[in-house]
């Protein structure tokens, strides 16, 4: 199938539903497939890729750090984009500017951009299909 | 005529709006829709054969093909010998070839 651009819209913040682990799953098959995705993220959604995210000990497992070894969203989000390249795609990832100020998680991971709904428009506009993955 | 691609990542006994989806479902086949329902996350736990799993049986009879998430299969321990009629395994490359050529997609 030819190069298609897609765009996905997401709304759950880090650590908290399933939904997002699925988005990303959906991100990271379409990028094997070489298409180009773009990802609007709203409300909490926009946390994914807040740079400080850290990985921490589990007293409970009786783990530290390194043994945890606690998965972190904008690790896998970093390796969407490096993986983008690598299938000939490119993967685009804007947060909404309000939100992200909102939640004071404006350090994002290097490819992450500040935007606008009107970045969600343009990018729906230009896609061949958009997905809105909701909260409830 | 526009197709469809309609994710239920929710099983009817999680929210009584999912059997509502189904019905949207088989409504737009009969409006002449080719429809899918691809079941992912806990929208998989019905797809084993139970009393809920009758719907899959009535879906695939009116037309609308029912796809179940080969990951949330396995992340809920359901083996492919325990799926319901009309349910078949399918993999997100299958969704995302959907997406791509364009069909109108809702998450549920």
């Amino acid at each position: 199938m030819a190069k298609k651009h897609l765009t996905l819209v997401m709304m759950d913040a880090p650590f908290e539903n399933a939904r997002t682990v699925s988005a990303l799953r959906l991100i990271d098959a379409a990028l094997r497939r070489g298409h180009d995705v773009t990802v609007f993220a709203y409300e909490g959604a926009v946390s994914l890729t807040f740079a400080k995210q850290a990985p921490h000990a589990n007293a409970v497992h009786g783990r530290d750090a390194v043994q945890e070894d606690h998965p972190l969203p904008k690790d896998w989000i970093a390796a969407l984009m490096g993986a983008a390249g690598r299938h000939g795609g490119q993967l685009e990832w804007i947060n909404c500017g309000l939100c992200v100020d909102e939640r004071g998680v404006g350090e994002a991971i290097p490819g992450a951009q500040r935007g606008s709904p009107a970045d969600l428009w343009k990018a729906a506009e230009a896609s061949d299909n958009t997905l809105v993955i909701g909260t409830r | 005529m526009p197709n469809y691609l309609l994710f239920e990542s929710q099983e009817p006994f999680e929210s009584a709006e999912v059997p509502r989806h189904y019905e949207l479902a088989a409504g737009l086949v009969r409006e002449g829709n080719q429809v899918t329902v691809f079941l992912i996350q806990n929208g998989v736990l019905v797809a084993r054969r139970s009393v809920g799993s009758d719907a899959f049986a009535r879906l695939a009879h009116a037309g609308v093909s029912v796809l179940a998430d080969e990951v949330s299969l396995k992340e809920r321990g359901i083996p492919p010998s325990r799926l319901a009629d009309g349910v078949k395994i399918a993999t997100l490359d299958q969704v995302v070839d959907q997406l791509a050529e364009g069909r109108k997609a809702l998450w549920f």
